[in-house]
């Protein structure tokens, strides 16, 4: 390095400091040439890269379409509204499937969000220094288990308490809301929901706590200083200024709950049927695929499988952009500051 | 050093794919262990010959077949007409084994095993029969102490071989049910659970009270499940066994149709156990690969003369002997 650096003249020792010694980094600039050629093809490089994600959705589309063919011709749009699913005489409808994927990822997230919520800012905030990182650690460590770990566990643990316990207990409690209703045999919507629950709330919780340290402090110390309780402060000065972040969280799990096959097949009960019972069996969209997939026999069935491939693909497309305007609508104009 | 050693391996593989010849087939699972350990074992004794198989179910068997992607397929249940009208690559049926269907039921404090009618399976599934004191279950298992308490039905929810067999046997038996449900891989079930594969219906059999399912023989004799008795068209009730079901295949052995495509459930013969049936191997009639034709040939002969007498070591039965002299000139006559 020394030996390349140009001597110095008595002129540019006497102006300043800077180009008495030019860096590695000016050095490197001044001596690479024209920086037109390399920009150009650098815009163009992150542009095939940004184009294949809008590439690879296009061609996922366009094979679930071009696959379910049979199905689209054969009973249109009212697929996505109808109830039937019968193999044998060839009638197949969306209608149970949406329901059961929609109810058991709602419920999911109705339970597993406050949850979260409550892990994420008692690590940021309450928690004491020596225990925060063995809770961290092991809220990451159940976001790494594998699902068919997570469907094993609820066989063997979720559903007989769910048959013996826990069921019972709902029925007898707020058995007059008419969601807790008819027999339970320990898996249904509700168990599945818990299992969906249980699953997304490390995602949801570790990203929630990476968005809230990264509030400044000032923030925290500010809210304070006016005299707010340690709740408002968490209130005004962290989940105000974090909440965008937070919803992206939940709309992470909302996607994980939404897709998931293996621990949901292995405790829904994989019957078709709208109930309003959360102990009655249903049956989700990807359940149903990874199900009957392999052994569909007869073109129109094949058909209408993908064609529930192309259901799901649409529900979380519409469920995500719901989100988006809901946070869109939540935080037009307003400014991160209490009203 | 390293890079000549590479090439040498690659010369040696390279001759290797050259003088093997590779036949490659897809589809059903449920014979799959008895299909893997005779294609290994065929290898073994005829090196130049490598069968893979994969099984991906017979629905994706018949389509890779049909199309040409494979050499030969495999199904639990025969092509329906409309599929052989739509295929482009013909197929011969040639059963391999047999394999049956057993009740599995989980009552506590039952001191003697149960037997049922297949009218009585039926309408369980059929959503008609809801408890286990029914008089009709009574009727069939006199001197047991029945509860009054309501029954689980569990049944696979994944398309399967087992769901077809069991599915056809219950539209042979019951009329309600033929015009109500009929028979597939996966049928629309009125009532009752859905659970994944052999082991999800077992596990849930065993985990839940009063709750009934039906599973294979191999699975449940693997996993030394105790089962019911089912009765036969002769009205007597059979408990599966291997012979049982190789008795039910001997049966319909006198009115084999060319093509295999039988249903042998609910069969004649007082030995004969109901829920049983072939599964077949979906072999290309002319084929446009002469040496791959005499490869599949060979080892369809080798199967018969060999393969069949380890069937039954795994829990399949093996063909009747009727059956394989028929299975025998069939495959003489692939070209």
């Amino acid at each position: 390095m020394r030996a390349v650096r140009p001597a110095p003249s008595s002129a540019e020792q006497s102006t300043s400091l800077a180009a008495e010694s030019p860096s590695v980094v000016r050095n490197f600039l001044n001596s690479r040439g024209s920086g037109r050629l390399a920009d150009a093809s650098f815009a163009t490089l992150m542009l095939i890269c940004a184009s294949t994600i809008f590439l690879i959705v296009l061609f996922i589309f366009w094979i679930l379409i071009h696959n379910s063919h049979l199905s689209l011709v054969a009973f249109g749009w009212k697929f996505f509204t109808r109830e039937a699913w019968d193999p044998v005489s060839g009638d197949f409808g969306a209608l149970p499937f949406i329901y059961g994927t929609l109810m058991t990822s709602l419920l999911a997230l109705a339970m597993a969000v406050p949850l979260a919520l409550g892990v994420a800012i008692f690590l940021t905030e309450l928690c004491p220094r020596p225990l925060r990182a063995p809770i961290s650690f092991l809220s990451e460590l159940l976001a790494a288990i594998p699902s068919v770990v997570y469907g094993l566990w609820a066989v063997f643990v979720l559903v007989p308490l769910m048959r013996d316990t826990i069921g019972p207990f709902l029925a007898k409690t707020l058995g007059w809301t008419g969601f807790f209703e008819g027999p339970n045999f320990g898996v249904g919507l509700l168990t599945a929901s818990i299992i969906l629950a249980i699953m997304i709330l490390p995602i949801i919780s570790s990203l929630t706590r990476d968005i809230m340290t990264a509030v400044p402090n000032s923030q925290r110390e500010a809210v304070l200083a006016l005299g707010a309780t340690r709740w408002e402060m968490i209130r005004i000065g962290v989940l105000r200024n974090s909440r965008i972040g937070i919803v992206g969280a939940v709309m992470l799990g909302l996607g994980r709950a939404l897709g998931e096959t293996m621990a949901v097949t292995m405790v829904i009960g994989n019957h078709p049927d709208i109930s309003k019972s959360l102990f009655a069996p249903g049956y989700t969209l990807a359940s149903v695929i990874a199900n009957e997939f392999s052994e569909a026999t007869g073109d129109l069935y094949y058909s209408a499988l993908i064609e529930i491939g192309l259901a799901l693909f649409l529900v979380t497309i519409v469920v995500n952009a719901i989100a988006r305007l809901m946070v869109w609508a939540v935080t037009r104009g307003a400014p991160s500051r209490v009203s | 050093m390293k890079k000549s050693m590479i090439a040498v391996g690659v010369l040696a593989l390279a001759a290797i794919g050259a003088s093997a010849q590779s036949l490659n087939g897809a589809g059903a699972t449920f014979p799959y262990p008895i299909y893997s350990k005779w294609f290994s074992e065929y290898n073994q004794q005829h090196p130049s010959v490598k069968i893979n198989y994969q099984s991906i179910g017979s629905g994706g068997g018949i389509r890779q077949v049909s199309d040409g992607i494979v050499d030969f397929g495999a199904s639990d249940g025969p092509m329906s007409n409309e599929q052989i009208a739509a295929a482009k690559v013909k197929t011969q049926h040639i059963p391999t084994v047999l394999g049956a269907v057993v009740p599995v039921y989980n009552i506590q404090g039952l001191n003697k095993e149960l037997n049922f009618s297949g009218d009585v399976i039926a309408d369980i599934y059929l959503g008609k029969i809801t408890k286990w004191n029914d008089p009709r279950i009574a009727k069939d298992n006199p001197g047991v102490n029945l509860p009054a308490k309501p029954i689980l039905p569990v049944y696979r929810s994944d398309g399967s071989g087992t769901t077809y067999i069991f599915t056809d046997y219950l539209s042979k038996v019951s009329s309600d049910w033929s015009s109500k449900v009929g028979k597939n891989t996966s049928v629309k079930w009125p009532v009752g659970i859905g659970q994944k594969g052999n082991e999800g219906v077992a596990g849930m059999v065993r985990q839940s009270p009063n709750s009934f399912g039906y599973v294979e023989l191999i699975y449940a004799v693997q996993n030394k499940m105790s089962f019911g008795s089912v009765k036969n068209a002769s009205g007597k009730f059979v408990k599966a066994t291997t012979e049982g079901v190789t008795a039910a295949a001997a049966s319909a052995a006198k009115t084999m149709p060319a093509d295999y495509r039988v249903s042998i459930t609910n069969a004649q013969g007082p030995a004969s156990y109901p829920i049983s049936s072939f599964t077949w191997l979906l072999v290309p009639t002319h084929s446009t690969d002469a040496t791959k034709t005499k490869a599949l040939k060979d080892f369809l002969n080798w199967m018969l003369d060999h393969g069949e007498g380890e069937a039954s070591g795994l829990s399949y039965a093996p063909l009747p002997k009727q059956v394989q002299d028929m299975v025998r000139k069939t495959v003489a006559e692939i070209k």
